[in-house]
């Protein structure tokens, strides 16, 4: 699925790397905790979450997730978007909050999720 | 070759800065992108420890063909038991620390999962040292 689809089903806003919607990924991880999302393992990866800070950006930027969704009408700070920037990644914003976002992409054919084994 | 950096722990939005440095060199060296991700991982959750519950540390990477080695030192209060802290889900940071996506209990566990190799070594009263290691594929071989 490409980015600009999920532009399009989030009605979401762009506010970050605006020119690299044509960008493929195949699975999501929708999560506040960042260990969370630390303990997902997958490519090409679009990260759902409602955390605002910087610890948002840095961790996908740990883990080369490209794609960043900020859910229930959150915005990033100035500093956020210029880390994005720096780091070649897409900021997106949306209204819906987690469980429709997640929902509506999952609707939409984005179907897989992580890798974690459970111990 | 040896990276140093100094993690400071008076500034939450700073945590993790090291971390990033290290796995932008990582990158730039062109070291095997599994390599990168689970040092990347392991560092960075060792780094957000240090900054919640120690008041900041030294961070040391030293890299070598065969493998990464990470070294986190700290001089904070120490882990009375290690065996429990290493129970997934079990946490002791404050509640404002979970208010910003951490605190999970999830820092040591995710730290063994994408470690070839973790010691940690800890004195109540004295600080705690947290070693990664995390080997390099040789030639042909994926990790």
């Amino acid at each position: 699925m490409t980015v600009e689809k999920i532009v399009e089903i989030l009605d979401a806003r762009v506010v970050a790397g605006g020119d690299c919607l044509d960008l493929e990924v195949c699975a999501a991880c929708g999560a506040d905790l960042m260990s969370d999302v630390m303990a997902f393992v997958k490519d090409r990866v679009v990260l759902l979450t409602g955390l605002v800070n910087p610890q948002a950006i840095r961790t996908a930027d740990l883990l080369d997730i490209k794609v960043v969704v900020f859910v229930r009408g959150k915005t990033p700070g100035d500093d956020m978007v210029e880390m994005a920037r720096e780091n070649g990644m897409i900021l997106l914003c949306t209204k819906y909050s987690m469980f429709l976002a997640c929902g509506r992409l999952y609707e939409a054919g984005l179907r897989a999720g992580g890798v974690r084994e459970i111990a | 070759m040896k990276y140093l950096y100094t993690v400071r722990g008076d500034d939450f939005a700073r945590a993790g800065k090291a971390s990033t440095e290290f796995k932008h060199v990582l990158s730039q060296l062109g070291i095997d992108p599994a390599v990168i991700k689970h040092s990347s991982v392991a560092m960075y959750e060792a780094e957000i420890n240090m900054v919640i519950h120690a008041g900041g540390g030294v961070a040391e990477a030293d890299l070598s063909p065969e493998r990464v080695l990470i070294t986190m030192r700290d001089r904070g209060p120490g882990i009375p038991d290690i065996d429990l802290a290493m129970t997934e889900g079990y946490s002791t940071a404050p509640e404002w620390i979970r208010e910003l996506g951490f605190g999970a209990g999830m820092g040591l566990p995710n730290m063994r999962r994408n470690a070839d190799e973790l010691k940690v070594e800890s004195v109540v009263g004295e600080g705690t040292t947290v070693t990664i290691l995390i080997r390099l594929p040789t030639a042909g071989e994926g990790k």
